[in-house]
C-alpha cells in the first residue's frame, strides 16, 4: 500500500469533504431523523409532535398488519433470492459450457440490468395485465384465470418474478467470473476420477464457487429488502389485501401516503436494523465456512 | 496393466487445423514411454487424446486391446498427474485421494486401504487431513500422484507434471517418479518439453514434431542415431551442431549429405584438424568449457577443455562414425 503523508492538516479533509457530505446529507442525517421520528408521535393535524418513547416500536410488534408485512417480507425476500440466484447460476453454467458466442450471450443476459426497476415492473404489469396482457390470456386456453388485482398468490408471483428478472443479470455476472476462475484442469481431473457431470457440479464446482454465492445471497436479500420498492409501487401497491405489501413498501405508505410518521420512522429502524444484522451474520459466517 | 496402441491417430480440430498427424505408437505392458518436442508440437494433445479430454478424429487408441476411441474419460481406466496439479482445493489430502474410490463405488475398508497404502509410499501420512493450500508445491505433486496410485489404473498419464516445481526438487521428483513407476510396474505416458527429464525418465523416447512423430526409440538410440535433423538438434545438451555440408567440403562424406551433425562433445581438438574455429564465446561450465565460434560462415559449439580462452584459434578433427548426416531438404538421417 502506498502511503501519502499530507503536511497540510486541512487538505484530506477537503479532499473528503463532497463524499463526506453527500453520506452525511442522503444516509446520516435522514437516517438519524427517522430514528427521532420513531419516538414521536404527531397528532392528526401535523401540528405538533409529543415523545412517546418505545411506545410507537410496541403497537408495531402488537398490530397484525405489521406482522404480516414481516411474513410477507420474508416470504418475498426468500423467493425473489432463490429464484433469481437459481436461475442466472442456470444461466451462467451454460454460458460457461460455450465456447464461441458466450461473449454474445453475456452482453445479452446483462441488458436488464440496465432498466430501471420502475421500468421492469411497469413491463410486466403489462405482460401479466389480467386485461390486455399477453401471459394471462395464454394461461387463460390452458385454464389458468390468472388476476393479480384480486388474487394474493398471483399478485406475490408477479412481483416476485418481476423482481427476480431484474437482479438476474447481475447475479449471472457474479456466476459466470465465479465458474470461469475455476481451471478447466479440475474439472477434467474430476471427469478421469469418475464423476459425471452433474456430481462434478455439486462435488466440485459448486463448492468453488461459494465465495460467490454467500456474496450474492447477502446482496440479494438486501436488493430484496430494499431495493424492490419500486417493482411494487408500479404493479401491485402492496395489495390485494396487503398480500404484497413488503415492509420497506408499508414504510413508505403509512409515512408519505398515511402521514403516520412516528409508525413509519420505528419501521424504518426495524427494517434498518434487519438488514444490518443480516449482512453481518453473514460475512461472519461467509468469512469462517468459505475458505480453502 | 496394459499396452496401449495408437493406431494412425489424428486430429483435426473443428476451424480445420491439424494438430496430430497420423501417430503410430505401441506402448508394451508396463512401459515407460516419454513424449517429447518442443511447445505446440502436440505433445500434450496427444496424451489428452489418449485420456479421453480431446476427441479423436482419426484412427484408433486401444488401451489393454479395447478401442477407447468413443469411451469416457473415467471409463478407460487411467490416471492423469496434470501440470497444475488439479488437486480439489476444498478437499483435504484424503479426501483428494478417497474421491476417485468413492465415486467408483469402492468399499469404505478398501478405500481405507487403498489410502494409507499411497499415503505410506509417497510419505503423505503427516499430512492426510490437511488442505492442498497448506502443503509445498512438491508435497502437492505427491498428492497428485497419490490420486493417480489409489486408482491402481491400467495406465498413468503425466502431462508435464514437473515443470511447476524448482530446478532442485524436479531432479528428486523425477527420481521418485522413475522409481516408482519400476516398483508398481504401470504403463504410464509422460509429456515433457525438457529432453533431459525426457532422456533420464524414459524407457523409449518418442521425439514429436509439428504433430508428427520423429522418432521413437530409447534414450541411447535417440541419442547416438537421430532419425531426422530435428531429433538431432533437439536431443543432446549442448545441442548438435548443424551445418550445410558445403560449409565444410573437406569432411569426408560431406559430398552427398544436405546437412552434417555433429555434437559438441564428439570432436577432438588436434594439431592438424580439418576444421578451424576462432573462439568468440566462451561459456564456463566448471569442468570444460562450451566455445563458441564460426564454421563456414555457420554458428558452431565445441566442448573444450578449461584452457581454451577468447580469441584462440582451434584446429577440430571428426571421428567418422560421429558424424551425422541429414537429408537437405527432408532432414532424414541418410545413413
Amino acid at each position: 500500500m502506498k502511503r501519502t503523508i499530507f503536511r497540510n492538516q486541512l487538505l484530506p479533509w477537503l479532499l473528503l469533504a463532497p463524499q463526506l457530505a453527500i453520506t452525511f446529507i442522503f444516509f446520516i442525517w435522514p437516517a438519524a431523523q427517522a430514528v427521532w421520528q420513531s419516538f414521536l408521535r404527531e397528532d392528526a393535524f401535523g401540528m405538533k409532535s409529543t415523545f412517546v418513547g418505545m411506545a410507537n416500536y410496541w403497537r408495531l410488534l402488537d398490530s397484525p398488519e405489521y406482522l404480516n408485512s414481516l411474513q410477507v417480507t420474508a416470504v418475498f425476500a426468500v423467493s425473489v433470492t432463490i429464484l433469481s440466484m437459481g436461475f442466472s447460476l442456470l444461466l451462467a453454467v451454460a454460458v460457461d459450457r460455450m465456447i464461441r458466442s458466450a461473449q454474445t450471450y453475456t452482453t445479452l443476459l446483462v441488458w436488464p440490468y440496465a432498466v430501471a426497476p420502475a421500468v421492469a415492473g411497469i413491463l410486466w404489469w403489462f405482460i401479466f395485465n389480467p386485461t390486455i396482457g399477453i401471459l394471462p390470456y395464454l394461461l387463460d386456453q390452458v385454464g389458468y384465470n390468472w388476476n393479480h388485482i384480486s388474487d394474493k398468490g398471483d399478485a406475490m408471483l408477479l412481483v416476485v418474478i418481476a423482481s427476480a428478472w431484474k437482479q438476474i443479470s447481475y447475479n449471472f455476472l457474479f456466476f459466470v467470473a465465479g465458474l470461469q476462475s475455476i481451471p478447466a484442469s479440475l474439472r477434467e481431473a474430476a471427469a478421469i476420477d469418475g464423476a459425471g457431470p452433474v456430481k462434478r457440479f455439486f462435488t466440485i464446482t459448486l463448492p468453488l464457487i461459494s465465495p460467490t454465492t454467500f456474496f450474492l445471497l447477502v446482496v440479494n436479500i438486501v436488493y430484496a429488502m430494499f431495493d424492490t420498492f419500486a417493482v411494487i409501487d408500479s404493479t401491485t401497491e402492496g395489495g390485494p389485501a396487503q398480500a404484497t405489501n413488503i415492509m420497506v413498501y408499508k414504510v413508505y405508505f403509512d409515512g408519505f401516503v398515511g402521514q403516520n410518521l412516528g409508525s413509519s420512522g420505528a419501521q424504518s429502524v426495524i427494517l434498518m436494523l434487519i438488514v444490518i444484522a443480516l449482512t453481518v451474520i453473514q460475512f461472519r459466517w461467509v468469512e469462517k465456512k468459505v475458505e480453502y | 496393466m496394459a499396452s496401449i496402441t495408437l493406431e494412425n491417430v489424428g486430429k483435426v480440430y473443428p476451424g480445420g487445423t491439424r494438430a496430430i498427424g497420423d501417430v503410430n505408437i505401441d506402448i508394451a505392458d508396463g512401459e515407460f514411454i516419454v513424449l517429447v518436442g518442443p511447445s505446440g508440437c502436440g505433445k500434450s494433445t496427444l496424451l489428452r487424446m489418449v485420456a479421453g479430454l480431446e476427441s479423436i478424429t482419426d484412427g484408433t487408441v486401444r488401451i489393454a486391446d479395447r478401442v477407447v476411441n468413443e469411451i469416457e474419460p473415467a471409463d478407460r481406466d487411467i490416471a492423469m498427474v496434470f501440470q497444475n496439479y488439479a488437486l480439489y482445493p476444498h478437499m483435504s489430502v484424503r479426501q483428494n485421494l478417497e474421491y476417485g474410490l468413492k465415486n467408483r463405488g469402492t468399499k469404505r475398508d478398501e478405500i481405507d486401504r487403498r489410502v494409507a497404502e499411497a499415503a505410506g509410499i509417497l510419505q503423505l501420512e503427516p499430512y492426510l487431513d490437511r488442505k492442498p493450500r497448506a502443503l509445498s508445491g512438491g508435497q502437492r505433486q505427491r498428492v497428485a500422484m497419490g490420486r493417480a496410485i489409489v486408482r491402481e489404473p491400467a495406465a498413468f498419464l503425466f502431462d508435464e507434471p514437473l515443470s511447476n516445481l524448482d530446478a532442485k526438487l524436479r531432479v528428486a521428483m523425477r527420481l521418485e517418479i522413475k522409481e516408482l513407476q519400476k516398483r508398481l510396474r504401470t504403463t504410464s505416458l509422460y509429456v515433457t518439453h525438457d529432453q533431459l527429464e525426457a532422456m533420464t525418465l524414459a524407457d523409449r523416447l518418442v521425439v514429436l514434431n509439428m504433430g508428427k512423430v520423429e522418432q521413437i526409440g530409447t534414450p541411447l538410440e535417440v541419442y547416438r542415431r537421430p532419425a531426422s535433423a530435428f531429433v538431432a538438434g533437439f536431443i543432446g545438451s549442448p545441442a548438435m551442431n548443424l551445418i550445410p555440408a558445403r560449409a565444410v567440403p573437406h569432411l569426408p562424406g560431406s559430398a552427398h549429405a544436405g546437412l552434417l551433425g555433429i555434437r559438441p562433445e564428439d570432436m577432438d581438438i588436434t594439431a592438424d584438424g580439418p576444421i578451424v574455429l576462432r573462439i568468440n564465446a566462451v561459456e564456463e561450465l566448471g569442468a570444460q568449457r562450451l566455445v563458441h565460434g564460426l564454421v563456414g560462415g555457420e554458428a558452431f559449439t565445441v566442448t573444450a577443455p578449461s584452457d581454451a580462452d577468447l580469441g584462440e584459434v582451434l584446429r577440430l578433427s571428426v571421428p567418422t562414425q560421429a558424424l551425422h548426416r541429414f537429408d537437405a531438404e527432408s532432414g532424414k538421417r541418410l545413413d
